[in-house]
């Protein structure tokens, strides 16, 4: 992307190490930060043409929901039987993408593994924006969105409150709490990265706003003790957070009484769904990203073959799901239960469970082997299939159930509108503008912490073989 | 920044304060010996800067482990009593509704938005306690006179004995930095 700069140097990749050979404090510093930093008139232009691009789909999306304001829910292909349709889909595939992002900061913090370190900023960002993404849809699902504030509770004159009870109202609350932690956990990881940006940055305006930013970090000794300890307590948050808010959506099914829905494997099944598309989506991500920007030092191809193995491990949870659904419309005897899986696999929209086996089971096993694994056009095709997958398995979960519930003449169909696809493909704009602007305006790589992996490296390299002294200027 | 000017203004008319000495050292290994040396020899108020979290550089500088933990467990704690006993009291004394019968303190469906309510309680105080007791924001602080300070968030390991040390003495301060490897020493003006 950088196109001022005429001769690239050949491209090394690494394969065992988490960092490129001849990694230093400064050239990682250099190469993360000065992506920033680059003069605002000099951006890029494939950075423009990808933020242009992306926001005509970001108008398509507001196009779309400012038809839905004026004209209402009726614009939806939904009705009675199918009621949820793309509105609650879209809303469960986009905070599934989420998950990765807090799975790598937070549940691999605990378990201090080394590899999340160059990749956690930017799936942070991924989780937000993803997190925004899905926000959107249940809030103006309600048909009468300038009333969510409903959901919330206020002593109102109506004296009513909103009912706790409700998987729909824990939905509220664990989305909620999920955005807002996601963003402190995530400024609390820039504050010492915008530190550096203030004192790298050459223009007043960018030292201005870096340092604001920055709070006046200074990396005072007591300061990183706190901080540490401050991280690793909104890690310890933010695991139980992330499995939690995966099994409270998965509630809004399991709770009912619907054949399809109402069944205990939902809450590991949801969350195992999540980090499986998540981590898709991370890589679909990072593929383009490390190119660009030639940061193949920092995101070697052991990152890819360590995500992808956690891709394939989460995706035969998902596939022990399937089985199981089939086993349990079977075992449990009942007609309705059994019929489902009949209706899923012959009715109408039959296909669209086949396309869900085949992308979600059957193309991704090819990730055993670790040809494909560092193979990255194969790893992106596999990863746009898991994707796709994902998101037929939430079609074949609401719209599926829902069709063909217990008595036949009440079973319907279901054919999404344009503005049902409008409203989603629009999403992405909203997402790919502000990935867009994260990536022009902040680091996008955990700057201090590659700092402290080149650090952690060259002391494991120092125990070795004795005598050399320290690489670090 | 904005005050470092009119610092140099009053610099003029008064000889400029001193914060203390500076010290700077090639690697981490080399400050955390420094600074062992430095409180060996009798200075109590010293501080690192580092580019990175130096792990034992803090109990190096003597620097009592943080309280920050209780005081996310409380507000945890208060977080996830206050949805509950809210949430008790919505059900059974404000607005009570039978739905099917079924018990007005019916605990177990108040059990996630609990949990959300420990999770957010926790993570704001976790956030702005940490913001606090570090005493930020603070855009302008002496240190930042150092020469060469923009290392400190590059490449740098910084140790300083700073003026407030009841033994404080610019000279005896310089030699002994000098003399614990480091690399550059530097008087910092407040």
């Amino acid at each position: 992307m950088q196109s001022s700069q005429p001769l690239k140097p050949p491209v090394v990749e690494t394969y065992d190490e988490l960092l490129g050979p001849g990694e230093t404090y400064t050239s990682v510093t250099a190469k993360i930060g000065d992506i920033v930093l680059y003069p605002l008139l000099k951006t890029p232009w494939g950075w423009i043409g990808g933020f242009v691009a992306a926001g005509l789909f970001l108008m398509l999306y507001l196009y779309s929901l400012a038809t839905l304001f004026t004209v209402g829910i009726g614009i939806w292909g939904i009705n009675i039987p199918v009621a949820w349709g793309f509105d609650i889909i879209n809303f469960v595939w986009w905070i599934g993408i989420g998950h990765a992002g807090t799975l790598i900061s937070a549940i691999l913090l605990l378990f201090r593994q080394d590899w999340r370190t160059s990749i956690n900023r930017a799936a942070e960002a991924m989780t937000i924006f993803a997190v925004a993404c899905a926000g959107i849809y249940p809030l103006v699902h309600t048909g009468r969105p300038w009333l969510d504030y409903w959901f919330l509770p206020y002593p109102s004159t109506l004296g009513m409150w909103p009912q706790f009870r409700s998987p729909l109202e824990w939905d509220v609350f664990a989305i909620s709490t999920y955005a807002t932690v996601s963003v402190l956990f995530w400024f609390v990881g820039l504050i010492p990265d915008l530190a550096t940006l203030r004192d790298r940055a050459q223009h007043p305006i960018a030292k201005i706003f870096y340092g604001i930013l920055s709070l006046g970090w200074r990396g005072a000794a007591k300061h990183w003790q706190r901080y540490e300890m401050a991280s690793l307590i909104l890690a310890g948050l933010s695991t139980p957070l992330v499995l939690s808010v995966h099994s409270i959506i998965s509630f809004d099914f399991a709770v009912s009484q619907l054949p399809g829905w109402h069944v205990t494997v939902f809450p590991p099944y949801f969350v195992a769904g999540a980090v499986y598309c998540g981590f898709a989506m991370v890589i679909l991500l990072m593929i383009p990203i490390r190119s660009w920007f030639g940061l193949h030092g920092l995101i070697t191809m052991r990152h890819f073959d360590v995500m992808s193995k956690v891709m394939l491990a989460s995706g035969l949870i998902v596939t022990y799901g399937y089985f199981g659904e089939i086993f349990y419309s079977w075992y449990s005897g009942n007609i309705y239960e059994y019929y489902l899986i009949v209706s899923r696999t012959t009715g109408p929209w039959a296909w669209s469970y086949w396309a869900l086996i085949l992308f979600n089971v059957l193309v991704p096993q090819l990730l055993w082997s670790k040809k494909f694994r560092t193979n990255l056009p194969v790893l992106f095709f596999i990863s746009i299939c898991i994707n796709i997958g994902m998101w037929f398995e939430r079609w074949v979960i609401i719209v599926l159930s829902l069709k063909r519930d217990f008595i036949p003449t009440s079973w319907g169909v279901y054919t999404p509108t344009f503005y049902d696809w409008a409203t989603y493909i629009g999403s992405f704009g909203l997402f790919f503008v502000l990935f867009f602007l994260f990536v022009r305006l902040l680091p996008m790589v955990a700057i201090f912490e590659v700092r402290d992996l080149v650090h952690k490296t060259e002391h494991k390299a120092h125990d070795k073989k004795e005598g050399h002294g320290h690489a670090g200027a | 920044m904005f005050k470092r000017k009119s610092n140099a203004a009053e610099a003029a008319s008064a000889a400029p304060a001193t914060y203390g000495i500076m010290a700077e050292f090639s690697d981490s290994d080399s400050i955390i010996a420094a600074a062992y040396k430095v409180r060996d020899a009798g200075y109590t108020v010293v501080e690192a800067y580092t580019h990175i979290p130096v792990h034992g550089l803090a109990e190096a500088l003597g620097h009592r482990p943080t309280r920050l933990p209780w005081g996310v467990f409380l507000f945890g704690l208060l977080g996830a009593s206050g949805l509950f006993g809210f949430m008790t009291w919505v059900n059974v004394v404000d607005y009570p509704m039978n739905i099917g019968g079924r018990p007005f303190f019916s605990w177990p469906a108040f059990i996630p938005i609990t949990f959300e309510g420990m999770v957010l309680g926790a993570a704001y105080s976790a956030v702005f306690g940490l913001i606090a007791i570090c005493g930020l924001p603070l855009l302008y602080h002496p240190v930042f006179n150092t020469p060469g300070f923009e290392r400190a968030t590059l490449n740098g390991f910084f140790l300083c004995i700073e003026a407030k040390d009841p033994q404080y003495d610019a000279a005896k301060a310089t030699t002994l930095l000098k003399s614990v490897g480091a690399t550059a020493v530097n008087e910092i003006s407040e």
